[in-house]
C-alpha cells in the first residue's frame, strides 16, 4: 500500500467488501453444514475477518500463502474463487480440489495460495521452504504463513521461526491469537511470555496489534511486508482477536463463560469497520447495499453447489501419483 | 567403465543433476564440510554454493516440511535425513503433505522432491541407526520407493529419482556404501523407476530382493544354480511400484518363489508380493511361496546379537533348498 493510501475510504470499503464476502461463505457453510449439505468439519473465520483482509490488501497475487484448519478466510482475501470454494464444500465438479480435499484443504495455486492445513502447524514449515525456493529461484516474492494461538505450541513452528531467521527468508508469521484451540484456552498450556517473546527469543521482531481493527491490520501490515519485500528477513504480527463461533460449525461452545461471546460482538470486525466508514461519509444505506450484495452473491453459489454435479467414481483415482499410479477398480 | 563406490556413484548422480537444472537442491544436516555420512555429497557444496548444499539446523521436521514448500514453490528439493530412523521425525511431513498435496488439492500441485532416508545395519549402531522400515512408505499413496543395490543403480535411480514429479522416498542401504561396482559414466540417462533388474537368470526358483540382501542372495543363488538349483535373483529395485510384470513371469517360468528382505518379516513388504503371486499364479506354483525377513526385535548391538539378525547366505541357501 502506498503512503497515501492509508485509511483512505474506498480502500477501507473495499476492504470492508472482502470482510462481508467472507462473513457471507461462512454464514453460509455453516448453515449447509447443518443441513447436512456439507459434510466433515467446517471451522468458521467469523469474528476474524479483518485479519485476512487487512493482511492480503498488502499482498500481491504472486505472494505466496499458507494456511491452517480455518482458511476460508485466507483464501477469499488473498484472492481464490469463493464460487469454486462453495462447490470444494459440497463435494462437486469445479470445487477447488473438484471434491477431493474438502474444507481443511481449500488451495487455489493460481493466486499462491498453497492450501489450507488439517495438520496444525505443518503450514509452518512449508513457508520457509516456499521462501527458500524464491531465494533460489531470486524471486521478488513473500510468503506469509497463518496459524492460530494453538499451533504455536507444536515443535514445527519454533523449527520454522529459527529456520526463518538463520536463512533470512522473506516470510510474515500472522498468529491469528483467538485465545482459545478447541476447547482450552491457550493461556492455560502455554508457558512463557507467550508468541511476540517467542519469536522474539529467535531474533524476529514481533508486534501485537488489535486484529479486529482492520485499519491498524492493514496499517501495520503494509509497513512489515514492505520491510520484509527490502529484505528485513522474517517477522511476526501477533493479531489479537476472538472466535464469535464453536471451534467448529457443530460446537454450541458451552466451555465459554456465559455472556463472553455476546460481549464481544461490541468490538468485532464486520462493526467497527461500519462505524469508521460512517464517520467517513459512507451512508447506512450504501452499507446495507454492500451486505445484501455479498450475501446475494454467496446465496447463488449455493444454488450452483447444489447444482453443480457429483465426480465420477474414477476421479478417486487420478491425481494420487505418476510412478506407480493407482487404476480404478485395482487395489494392488 | 569406472569402479567406484556406492556413495561416489550417487555423488555423480546428484552433480550431474545439479548441473543440469539449476531448480536442484538439497538439504539437510552436515551437507557441507562433511559431505554426507558417505561422503556422497563430499565438495558439492563448494562447487554450487551454499544455497544449494544447504547445511540445516537439526529439525528434521523442517528439513522435509520445507523441501516440500520448496518443492510446491517450483524446485526440485532434496531432502537428506541421513537415517531412516530420524525421517520418523519427519513422518508427518512426508506422508500427511508431500504424499497427499496433490491430491488433496485436486491436481493444482506437484511435490517433485526426494526424501534420501538411508536404512539397513552397517555394523554395531543398534536400534536406532539400524531400521528398514521401507514397508511404512509402501503403504502411503502418493510415494514412491525406491531401493537401489549398486552403485550404478544408485546414480541412475537418484537422478530418476530427482527428476519425478512425484516425491521419492529414496533408501540407500548403509551397509552398501563402500561396496564398488561398474558405473558407465558415457550413460547419464536416468534409469525407468519401476523396472527390476534380473541379477542372475535361473529356471527352478525365483528370489526376490531389494537392497542390502541383494549381493547375500546373488551370492547364494551362485551356490544353488551349481548344486544344481537353478536360481534366478530379481532385483526389485522399487519397491513402488513394484515390477510385477517381472516377478510375476519369472515365477511362471519357475514355479517356486522366495522374497528375501532385512527389513522385520512381519508386516513387510514380502507379504505383498508373496500375496499377490499366491492369489494371481496359484496355479503356477509348485510349492508355497517362502519369506526371509528379520526377526521381530530391535536391532541388537553386541556382534553376535547383530550378525543373529542378519540372513546370511548360508540361511538363504537352507531356505531354497527346502523347496526340493
Ligand atoms: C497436529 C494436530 N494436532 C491436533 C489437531 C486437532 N485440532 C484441530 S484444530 C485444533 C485447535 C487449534 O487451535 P488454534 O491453533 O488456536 O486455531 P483455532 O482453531 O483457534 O483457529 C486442534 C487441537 C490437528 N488438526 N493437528
Amino acid at each position: 500500500m502506498a503512503q497515501d493510501q492509508a485509511n483512505e475510504p474506498e480502500r477501507v470499503f473495499n476492504m470492508y467488501k472482502k470482510m462481508l464476502l467472507i462473513r457471507a461463505f461462512e454464514e453460509a457453510a455453516g448453515e449447509n453444514f447443518h443441513a447436512g449439505n456439507v459434510r466433515g468439519s467446517v471451522h468458521q473465520y467469523i469474528g476474524e475477518e479483518a485479519i485476512a483482509v487487512g493482511i492480503c490488501a498488502n499482498l500481491r497475487k504472486e505472494d505466496l500463502l499458507t494456511s491452517y484448519h480455518r482458511g476460508h478466510g485466507h483464501s477469499i482475501a488473498k484472492g481464490a474463487d469463493p464460487r469454486a470454494m462453495m462447490l470444494e464444500l459440497f463435494g462437486r465438479v469445479g470445487g477447488t480440489s473438484g471434491g477431493k480435499g474438502g474444507s481443511m484443504h481449500i488451495a487455489d495455486f493460481s493466486v499462491g495460495m498453497l492450501g489450507a492445513n488439517g495438520v496444525i502447524a505443518d503450514g509452518c514449515t512449508i513457508s520457509v521452504g516456499a521462501a527458500q525456493a524464491i531465494k533460489l529461484l531470486k524471486q521478488d516474492k513473500i510468503v506469509v504463513n497463518f496459524i492460530g494461538d494453538g499451533g504455536i505450541n507444536r515443535g514445527p513452528f519454533m523449527e520454522a521461526l529459527n529456520w526463518a531467521k538463520i536463512y533470512n527468508l522473506p516470510v510474515l508469521f500472522v498468529c491469528e491469537n483467538n485465545q482459545i484451540a478447541a476447547t482450552t484456552t491457550t493461556k492455560t498450556v502455554t508457558a512463557g511470555e507467550g508468541i511476540a517473546a517467542r519469536a522474539e527469543s529467535y531474533g524476529i521482531p514481533a508486534i501485537t496489534i488489535d486484529g479486529n481493527d482492520l485499519l491498524l491490520v492493514d496499517n501495520t501490515s503494509a509497513r512489515i511486508i514492505d520491510e520484509i519485500r527490502s529484505g528485513s528477513g522474517p517477522q511476526l504480527i501477533q493479531a489479537m482477536t476472538y472466535r464469535l463461533r464453536g471451534h467448529f460449525a457443530h460446537d454450541k461452545a458451552l466451555y465459554r463463560i456465559p455472556g463472553e461471546a455476546e460481549a464481544a460482538l461490541e468490538f468485532e470486525p464486520v462493526r467497527r469497520t461500519e462505524s469508521w466508514l460512517i464517520t467517513q461519509g459512507i451512508s447506512e444505506e450504501e452499507l446495507a447495499n454492500a451486505r445484501d450484495e455479498a450475501e446475494q452473491t454467496i446465496s447463488q453459489y449455493v444454488v450452483d453447489a447444489h447444482a453443480a454435479p457429483w465426480p465420477d467414481i474414477a476421479d478417486a483415482f487420478t491425481d494420487v501419483q505418476d510412478v506407480g499410479a493407482p487404476q480404478v477398480g485395482v487395489n494392488s | 567403465m569406472t569402479e567406484m563406490t556406492y556413495a561416489q556413484a550417487a555423488r555423480l548422480g546428484l552433480k550431474e543433476e545439479l548441473e543440469r537444472d539449476p531448480t536442484v537442491w538439497a538439504l539437510g544436516e552436515d551437507l557441507g564440510f562433511e559431505g554426507g555420512m558417505a561422503g556422497q555429497y563430499k565438495d558439492l557444496q563448494a562447487e554450487y554454493g551454499a544455497d544449494r548444499i544447504v547445511d540445516t539446523p537439526i529439525s528434521e521436521a523442517t528439513i522435509m516440511g520445507a523441501a516440500i514448500g520448496a518443492a510446491l514453490a517450483g524446485t526440485r528439493p532434496i531432502a537428506e535425513l541421513r537415517f531412516s530412523d530420524f525421517a520418523m521425525c519427519a513422518v508427518d511431513e512426508l506422508v500427511n503433505q508431500a504424499a497427499k498435496a496433490r491430491y488433496m488439492f485436486g491436481g493444482q500441485a506437484r511435490v517433485p522432491m526426494v526424501a534420501r532416508m538411508p536404512i539397513g545395519i552397517r555394523g554395531g549402531i543398534a536400534a536406532q541407526h539400524s531400521q528398514s522400515p521401507e514397508a511404512w512408505y509402501a503403504h502411503v499413496p502418493g510415494l514412491v520407493v525406491v531401493t537401489p543395490a549398486t552403485p550404478s543403480d544408485n546414480r541412475g535411480l537418484l537422478k530418476a529419482a530427482i527428476r519425478c514429479d512425484d516425491p521419492v522416498v529414496y533408501m540407500e542401504h548403509k551397509g552398501l556404501w563402500g561396496s564398488v561396482g561398474e558405473v558407465n559414466e558415457n550413460d547419464v540417462e536416468p534409469l525407468t523407476l519401476g523396472k527390476a533388474r534380473i541379477v542372475k537368470e535361473g529356471s527352478d526358483l525365483t528370489i526376490v530382493t531389494w537392497a542390502g540382501m541383494v549381493s547375500v542372495v546373488e551370492k547364494a543363488a551362485i551356490t544353488l544354480s551349481e548344486e544344481g538349483v537353478s536360481t534366478e535373483v530379481i532385483d526389485l529395485r522399487t519397491l513402488w511400484p513394484w515390477d510385477r510384470e517381472a516377478v510375476f513371469s519369472s515365477v511362471i517360468k519357475t514355479g517356486r518363489m522366495m522374497v528375501v528382505h532385512e527389513a522385520v518379516q512381519v508386516g513387510g513388504f514380502g507379504g505383498e508380493i508373496s500375496s499377490e503371486v499366491t492369489e494371481h499364479l496359484f496355479d503356477n506354483l509348485k510349492g508355497p511361496v517362502k519369506r526371509m525377513g528379520g526377526a521381530r526385535i530391535p536391532i541388537p548391538f553386541s556382534i553376535p546379537l547383530e550378525e543373529s539378525y542378519m540372513i546370511s547366505q548360508e540361511q538363504v541357501i537352507a531356505k531354497a533348498r527346502s523347496f526340493f
